[in-house]
């Protein structure tokens, strides 16, 4: 399995390998109805949730719709306190920034705070081509990296993982980047992640650059919060001197009132914690406690051009908790590498055409990678319409129509492929606006019953392979009411 | 009250006997209920794979066809959505394109009357027993549009309960999608036979010999899942169960 996400090919077909993988099913399925569980007890916990929900939905629409104010203020508060800040247009300029940053400190290898914005970008492999070695210490990170293997989820990226392939690939693959695995690993829990401790412990300590993401950025202090459970984030971000930090430019709060809010509904969404067991925050830089140099990464990377969109747009609202990827019912059978993207799931979805565009057969298809069965809708913790967004995205692909790509207006051509679709929903809506028209083809589909296949040829196919097909009937309910005068005349059956 | 039955495209081209146990199930209640013959298709299989202009002309011929009855029955949770949640959406997206209040304003009227036949049942006849008998183990389905959109609750439960000889078993994983999704049964067809397959399993696992739904093109899914896995079930929608009496039982 490669370490990219190039050239992947459109969702179904993606999809239909992992459908057949059952080890795959069975370890999505476990681990997505025990957090689902999890989840649900959680936040059923919460007597105010619609309210907090309601709150971080306005928050989020309130920063967006003035974030050109906000940002000034990050970059205002972020230089006041010592830090550095760096704008980056699109994932090669944010790659340039911080390769030339790290190159400048001299030193040759990072450690890494999971982050999605750096995975978005590629920032590792660019660090690798310039000879810098970037060590992810999450341990589900730290699963993917050693096992040369592509992220399949966003809070747990090794999800497809279970414990015994886990052990193998530490006892394969740690010896080849530090620390070997201890002699007869097995694969208890324990001693796995007691493996993992020791073989990242002597990266903390060596490391003298650190890179993260950040949750949140607040705007009025300039303070960049990380939430996460391992303790390994708070090693990145306290012992190296110089820290990096790459943040989607969607991240802001604008007060610490604000972050509040978040700090409730996040970690109960997306591990089913009460409360994370480490929230690091950081303004600029201290003397003397933690790095002394920080720089403040800000990545837009088509996300100024979704914001322009006013139905896509509440995609930028997303806090990337997961909760939408654990009930979603297609991930689960689908898994995350089908959707070829670090944003799999419902949320990437909708995400990945909108910050990518939809010119690629991945990107094309991923608006058509659900059932629209409103399950993400329902848990989401801002409150992001998923099966809205789907449909907008599903109109841009088969009709085209205005967007924004990199900063300008454009008029989108209709993908290929629909032609056939197009002419068969064009002809029903002629059809549907002529009742005389729809009466007629339903008898004839009566009259031909005895005639009808059992299994359908063409696109058809995709339908009778796995279902048998609804017998017609004699006549339609049409016919049966006109002629009984709706049962008034005695034919009821 | 002058009562509309929205059939539906598909119910009216495949499923007739839901249609008769809708009439059949009204008349008994009182409601004197008319098939407006204009009705073709709400346009939700044209709006959800995004074919929304091509959805305008059909939710306006909606509009001529029912706007002058005072409520609108339909025995399909999903195209009860569509009128209820996509209509009035459809109406601002005309107007945020600079198209005006015309589509908004046509569509408007038929919203707030447009119930599905659970609700209407138990929220505007105000009856949770409908004297049915039905001396089969069910099990039900909630559908997603019927469950999340509608929010149709305890409304299609309460109605089972009711039903004299029914024995009622709950269904795990009852409120996962099954699958069908209009045209993602097609185009993501190997995910929607897993769903099925699994939705499947999980009906058989209760023990009961019927699955019930109130939408029949999730059961069209399900039912043609079930013949060909060759389980002993059959689908069947709850119209047609609350129909079906001592006098008359269901076929």
């Amino acid at each position: 399995m490669s370490g990219t996400f190039v050239g992947m090919p459109a969702f179904p077909e993606a999809a239909r390998e992992a459908v057949r993988d059952t080890t795959l099913r069975g370890n999505l399925r476990h681990a997505t109805h025990t957090i689902r569980a999890k989840r649900a007890k959680a936040v059923a916990e919460v007597e105010d949730w619609a309210e907090l929900r309601e709150a971080g939905k306005r928050i989020k629409d309130h920063t967006l719709r003035h974030l050109d104010r906000y940002l000034e203020q990050v970059e205002a508060a972020v230089t006041a306190a010592g830090g550095v800040v760096h704008w980056a247009a699109d994932a090669e300029e944010a790659n340039r920034i911080v390769t030339d940053l790290v190159k400048a400190t001299g030193e040759s290898e990072v450690v890494k705070v999971k982050s999605m914005a750096t995975q978005e970008i590629g920032l590792n492999e660019a660090l690798e081509a310039a000879g810098v070695r970037a060590y992810e210490t999450d341990l589900a990170e730290l699963i993917v990296q050693l096992g040369k293997d592509r992220p399949s989820h966003i809070l747990v990226p090794a999800i497809h993982r279970n414990r015994g392939e886990i052990r193998e690939i530490f006892t394969r693959e740690m010896s080849e980047w530090g620390r070997p695995a201890p002699e007869g690993l097995t694969d208890t829990p324990a001693e796995l992640a007691e493996a993992a401790r020791l073989h990242l412990r002597e990266k903390f300590l060596r490391a003298k650059v650190g890179v993260s993401g950040a949750n949140f950025v607040v705007a009025e202090t300039g303070t960049l919060v990380v939430v996460e459970s391992e303790g390994n984030g708070r090693m990145c971000l306290t012992l190296p001197e110089t820290l990096i930090s790459v943040v989607g430019i969607e991240k802001i709060v604008p007060t610490w009132r604000d972050l509040e809010v978040f700090l409730q509904t996040l970690p109960r969404s997306s591990t089913a914690e009460r409360m994370n067991p480490y929230t690091s925050t950081w303004t600029g830089t201290t003397d003397g406690d933690g790095p002394r140099v920080f720089h403040l990464v800000l990545l837009d990377n088509g996300r100024t051009d979704t914001l322009a969109d006013e139905v896509g747009r509440q995609a930028l609202r997303c806090i990337r908790c997961s909760a939408c990827l654990n009930v979603c019912p297609v991930y689960e059978r689908a898994g995350g590498h089908a959707y070829g993207s670090v944003y799999p799931g419902p949320i990437g979805a909708i995400l990945s055409p909108q910050l990518r565009g939809t010119d690629s057969e991945i990107d094309a298809s991923l608006p058509y990678a659900s059932s629209l069965c409103g399950a993400c809708y329902e848990v989401c913790p801002v409150a992001i319409d998923i099966p809205e967004v789907l449909v907008h995205l599903r109109e841009r692909v088969v009709q085209g129509g205005p967007a924004t790509r990199a900063g300008n207006r454009v008029v989108l051509r209709p993908a290929k492929g629909h032609a056939a679709e197009r002419a068969a929903m064009r002809a029903a809506q002629w059809a549907f606006t002529r009742p005389g028209v729809l009466r007629a083809g339903q008898r004839m589909a009566s009259r031909t019953r005895r005639f009808h296949p059992r299994t359908l040829p063409g696109p058809g196919r995709a339908w009778s392979a796995g279902r048998d097909l609804p017998r017609v009937p004699a006549e339609p309910f049409r016919d049966w009411w006109q002629r009984t005068r709706g049962g008034k005349d005695g034919a009821a059956e | 009250m002058r009562v509309a039955l929205f059939l539906t495209c598909v119910n009216d081209t495949l499923y007739p006997d839901t249609g008769r146990a809708v009439v059949k199930l009204l008349t008994r209640l009182g409601v004197d209920v008319d098939f407006p013959a204009g009705q073709t298709c709400c346009g939700q299989a044209h709006y959800n794979t995004g074919y929304r202009h091509e959805a305008e002309p059909l939710a306006r011929h909606f509009s001529d066809v029912f706007g002058e009855y005072d409520a609108i029955v339909t025995p399909s949770g999903s195209c009860g959505a569509m009128v209820r949640e996509l209509y009035p959406r459809m109406g601002e997206r005309a107007r945020a394109e600079g198209r005006g209040d015309t589509l908004a304003a046509t569509l408007a009227p038929v919203v707030p009357k447009t119930y599905e036949l659970t609700e209407f049942l138990v929220d505007v006849l105000g009856v949770t027993d409908v004297g049915a008998y039905y001396p089969h183990t069910v099990t039900y389905h909630p559908t997603c549009h019927g469950l999340r959109s509608l929010g149709l609750g305890e409304r299609p439960l309460t109605l089972l309960r009711a039903v004299k000889g029914l024995e009622l078993v709950e269904l795990p994983g009852a409120e996962e999608c099954c699958g069908f999704g209009g045209t993602f049964a097609v185009k993501n067809s190997d995910v929607s036979l897993a769903m099925g397959t699994d939705k499947v399993r999980n009906a058989e696992s209760t023990g009961a010999e019927v699955l019930c739904a109130a939408d029949n093109s999730c059961l069209m899914h399900i039912g043609g899942t079930m013949t060909r896995l060759r389980t002993g079930m059959r689908p069947v929608h709850i119209a047609e169960i609350l129909a079906s009496t001592e006098e008359e039982p269901a076929a």
